[in-house]
């Protein structure tokens, strides 16, 4: 269409739209969706190179709902982290975006998720957070902080599992929370776990509408806005734009990603080093222990080796691999059977 | 004085299983094997590390049968604890032997049995000095007190030290001289015994080779170009992954020292088989290997791999169930977990091996089906055929290409779209069930497609459509009945105007051979067909209808096979007996015989009541 922006692979956003979505209207969800777009878009991903994974509830429904040209698994409850590893050691060159909930990420899949991250499994994995069950109507989830109340009026009396803090915990290499209105923060940080080898979690807050959106929950759409707490404004660089950003010595921090992007955090009144693990997780718990959500690029550490590494996987992706590398010669067997006759 | 049976001998073992009697009683195996008799062995060994009662049966036998005897000839009798037991499962006119360190206890003795002491603690400990080392080398004096009563020369003994720790002298010396001390101490006392004599067959195992099922199906997997394995441990599964650890470094590294294969331990037997289904999604050979307990974490997982249709291998070692059971005993009691897995309708193919070189080459195999069939494939093998070591031929790597089923690629889509076909993932095109596939990487623009475990179309589009339901159920049993046609035929053996026929498969095998020829031997021949996959075939169907009655052998309590059968073919129902044995411990020819017997016994009572009955009605 003429006029209209096209990336550097000449597509233009709406090439990365996928089917109309079924969300209920207002679903911070469809904002997701939206920020993925932007961020494939801009960071010219090809389509067909990329697969969508996501388990079982609202959240996994969208990935239907952008890049249609791309490949989409939707598995089963709990289960796309481990789903996402065997894909990714399968076919290492695929693009992986996970997107699940907080249902199917901090309840019943939460071991797999665990050990995802204990891997570093190459992977965007974005847990769409509401604090509740939607697909089942409206259940406490176990990211519900303790205290909130349900549409019905039951006072939640169990922590909250934080998402962000555990990530850091068990192994993954590129934290981020954000909120699913922000797309200005959420498209960056979306793009800069694209570049990213490894696992990369981002823990979006993503108000409920239709059953946690009332007086009484910590996460309806008035009260995360009132208490978002960004750390610094993100911006993204791909590697090809070698433009001059408004680069401040002192306020802005650099971050190198794997593909020679980077990420600029311009930091908003305070000192944050997202590569100091300890400083993370205890502006975490400072935070939480004052009702914020903490937003932006939490950790990062591009030093440890993603899973294909430790595997010592060879370069052509297992999955095209011909007869003539996947099954030894004749003879071999032969050599093994005279063993055995010792 | 009765001559003694030449070749034919049943030693059992009794040890505390952590004192290191695998490694006497595998000496003792490999040395008759080594003097070519045709030989077994039998490990029946506790869910445990150190201190439980372990059984190991060796059995030597000049017609060949490799199934475990239930008679006893030999009981070595080296642990206290089941002492009491043991002298009771030696046959009358058996032997025992003991160690008479200490004097044997009166509640030991019985009639019947001849008695043999080997101060097995005193010699032991004059040779070895105190170390952990010495209740482990202990285990070796009888391997020698027994290698001089039964024949087993000194010489063979020493090149099975030499094979077994080729390159530790001092290991081969150290085991040699507690050998002796046995194989000496029964010399120097003049003991003798008259039952039997292990006579060396020249050449007789030439060829053969020693080994067990779940080496042999990771070896078939790693040729049959599994990429990705993703396993949990569980007993008796876990030697199949680690088999694999072990070959694969050797077998499938590229020149430049990079794997061709990804092998990981999972956290656990859910996320096992949902790596696998990613893998085999985005176009890998993938597997997992698990026994009841995982099979039953698996369920969901594969649910979803035969509704929205991927690829995988199951690799079952059965054990005794339900629930914990035995875990270290043999069943085939999840047959029918396997082959309705997960919920809803569903129905899965299953190859069944029976010995070494079908369970290598089924492996092999069951990633062309998974493939063709894009759906799960289960290898149902047990523990008696997984983890008892087993001589055979050779393993044969049969030479045929992949079979990647209907995988279309980048450029045959291309042709398609210029014949103006159009790419539908979930359409029969066919008529045979079976969709055409692409895999993640196929840089056509229209090759992507959507997979989802809920209701979809043709197009794999999300539909809650009642038509759109119905017919991919449908298509489903379709793929199945197509699959009938690929699966491995079963083999049949009949015997001239036999008019019973006798149906196993698995590890029942053996012992039903056995069986047979010894119910041939008491007057009742019988043709035998080997199952060897599911789903059922015509020729099974055939071979049922063409009998008069059918006893279908398996190891479970309930006859899952047979219950299989009879939903298959209700009206053939009536001529299917069952032989069922759930022991836990490998099956015996002794057993077949006497259940086949006894339903024999019971036709004829039957048939002279209704003569009776008809005799009366006519009065």
């Amino acid at each position: 269409m003429a006029g209209e922006k096209v990336n550097r692979i000449s597509l233009t956003e709406k090439d990365y739209q996928g089917a109309p979505t079924t969300m209920c209207r207002g679903c911070g969800h469809d904002a997701i969706s939206a920020s993925v777009i932007r961020a494939f878009f801009e960071s010219s991903v090809d389509p067909r190179k990329v697969i969508k994974l996501s388990g079982i509830g609202c959240s996994s429904k969208t990935p239907a709902y952008f890049i249609s040209q791309s490949f989409g698994f939707n598995a089963v409850h709990g289960r796309m982290s481990a789903v996402a590893t065997g894909a990714n050691l399968a076919n290492h060159t695929l693009i992986s975006i996970g997107v699940s909930g907080d249902g199917d990420t901090a309840a019943i899949g939460l071991g797999n998720f665990c050990h995802m991250m204990r891997r570093n499994v190459n992977i965007t994995y974005i847990v769409e957070n509401n604090g509740v069950y939607g697909l089942t109507k409206g259940q406490f989830s176990a990211t519900a902080d303790k205290g909130s109340v349900m549409k019905g009026g039951k006072v939640n009396d169990m922590p909250a599992i934080d998402l962000a803090e555990l990530a850091i915990v068990m192994g993954a290499t590129y934290v981020a929370r954000s909120f699913s209105g922000d797309r200005k923060q959420l498209a960056p940080l979306i793009q800069g776990a694209l570049a990213h080898k490894g696992s990369a979690i981002l823990d979006v807050i993503s108000p409920c509408v239709t059953f946690n959106n009332h007086e009484g929950s910590t996460k309806s759409l008035k009260y995360v806005k009132e208490h978002l707490d960004p750390i610094h404004d993100v911006d993204f660089i791909p590697p090809y734009e070698n433009i001059e950003v408004d680069y401040e010595e002192g306020t802005d921090q650099d971050v190198e990603l794997h593909d020679g992007s980077r990420i600029i955090l311009h930091k908003l009144g305070r000192d944050y080093d997202p590569s100091n693990k300890m400083q993370a997780v205890a502006a975490i718990h400072a935070a939480v222990a004052e009702g914020r959500f903490l937003t932006g690029l939490i950790y990062y550490d591009p030093t440890r080796p993603e899973f294909i590494e430790d595997l010592n996987l060879c370069e052509t992706p297992l999955a095209e691999l011909g007869q003539d590398m996947l099954q030894p010669r004749a003879e071999l067997l032969d050599q093994i059977n005279a063993e055995f006759m010792k | 004085m009765e001559s003694p049976a030449i070749n034919d001998l049943n030693i059992c073992i009794a040890t505390e299983n952590g004192t290191g009697s695998a490694s006497a009683n595998n000496i003792l195996f490999k040395a008759i094997f080594k003097m070519g008799i045709p030989c077994s062995s039998k490990n029946m060994f506790p869910s445990n590390i150190q201190g439980l009662p372990t059984w190991y049966q060796v059995r030597a036998c000049a017609d060949g049968y490799m199934g475990r005897k239930d008679v006893i000839d030999v009981m070595v009798m080296f642990n206290d604890a089941t002492a009491a037991k043991d002298i009771y499962r030696v046959r009358d006119g058996g032997l025992i032997i003991y160690d008479d360190s200490t004097p044997l206890s009166p509640n030991l003795k019985r009639d019947g049995v001849q008695y043999l002491g080997v101060p097995a603690n005193k010699l032991i400990q004059k040779i070895v000095p105190a170390s952990p080392l010495r209740t482990k080398q202990r285990n070796m004096i009888y391997v020698g007190a027994l290698a001089y009563l039964f024949g087993i020369n000194m010489e063979t003994i020493k090149e099975v030290l030499e094979d077994t720790f080729g390159k530790k002298p001092a290991v081969i010396e150290s085991n040699l001289i507690c050998i002796e001390a046995g194989y000496n101490y029964m010399k120097d006392k003049g003991f003798t015994q008259t039952m039997a004599r292990l006579v060396a067959i020249p050449n007789g195992n030439k060829g053969k080779i020693i080994t067990d099922g779940n080496t042999t199906c990771a070896l078939g997997a790693i040729f049959g170009g599994v990429a990705i394995v993703s396993w949990y441990p569980i007993t008796p599964s876990s030697s199949l992954a680690e088999a694999m650890e072990y070959y694969f470094p050797r077998l499938r590294k590229t020149k430049e020292g990079k794997a061709t294969y990804a092998i990981v331990q999972a956290e656990d037997e859910i996320s096992a088989a949902s790596m696998v289904l990613g893998a085999g999604w985005a176009g890998a050979r993938a597997m997992t290997s698990t026994s009841g307990p995982g099979l039953s974490l698996m369920n969901e997982s594969i649910g979803l791999a035969y509704f929205a249709e991927m690829p995988g291998v199951f690799f079952i070692i059965q054990r005794g169930g339900p629930s914990t059971g035995l875990p270290t005993r043999t069943q085939q009691a999840d047959i029918q977990l396997m082959y309705y897995a997960s919920h809803g309708d569903t129905r899965h193919i299953i190859l069944i091996p029976h010995d070494m070189k079908s369970s290598f080459d089924f492996s092999r195999r069951s990633f062309d089906l998974a493939e063709r069939f894009q759906t799960p494939v289960f290898v149902m093998m047990d523990l008696d055929l997984g983890m008892n070591l087993w001589s055979s031929d050779p393993l044969v790597l049969v030479k045929e290409p992949f079979d990647r089923g209907k995988l279309v690629t980048a450029e045959q889509l291309e042709q398609w779209e210029k014949q103006g076909k159009k790419f539908r993932r979930y359409f029969d095109a066919d008529g045979d069930g079976i969709p055409y596939r692409t895999i993640p990487g196929n840089m056509h623009r229209h090759a992507a497609y959507f997979t989802r475990g809920s209701g979809h179309d043709s197009d794999a589009h999300y539909s809650e459509d009642e038509k759109d339901y119905k017919e991919t159920l449908d298509r489903l049993r379709r793929k199945f009945e197509t699959a009938r046609k690929y699966v491995p035929e079963p083999i049949i053996e009949t015997a001239d105007g036999a008019k019973t026929g006798v149906i196993c498969f698995g590890s029942s095998y053996e012992p039903v051979r056995e069986a047979r020829d010894r119910l041939r031997l008491s007057g009742v021949k019988t043709d035998h067909l080997l199952l060897r996959a599911l789903p059922l075939t015509e020729e099974v169907r055939e071979f049922v209808a063409a009998h008069d009655r059918v006893y279908l052998v398996e190891q479970n309590r309930d006859g899952q096979m047979a219950a299989i059968f009879k939903e298959e073919w209700p009206e053939l129902g009536a001529k299917i007996g069952s032989v069922l044995i759930y022991d836990g411990l490998p099956v015996t020819a002794g057993e077949i015989v006497r259940q086949i017997k006894a339903h024999e016994a019971n036709l004829r009572e039957r048939v002279g009541e209704w003569r009776e009955r008809k005799l009366i009605a006519s009065v």
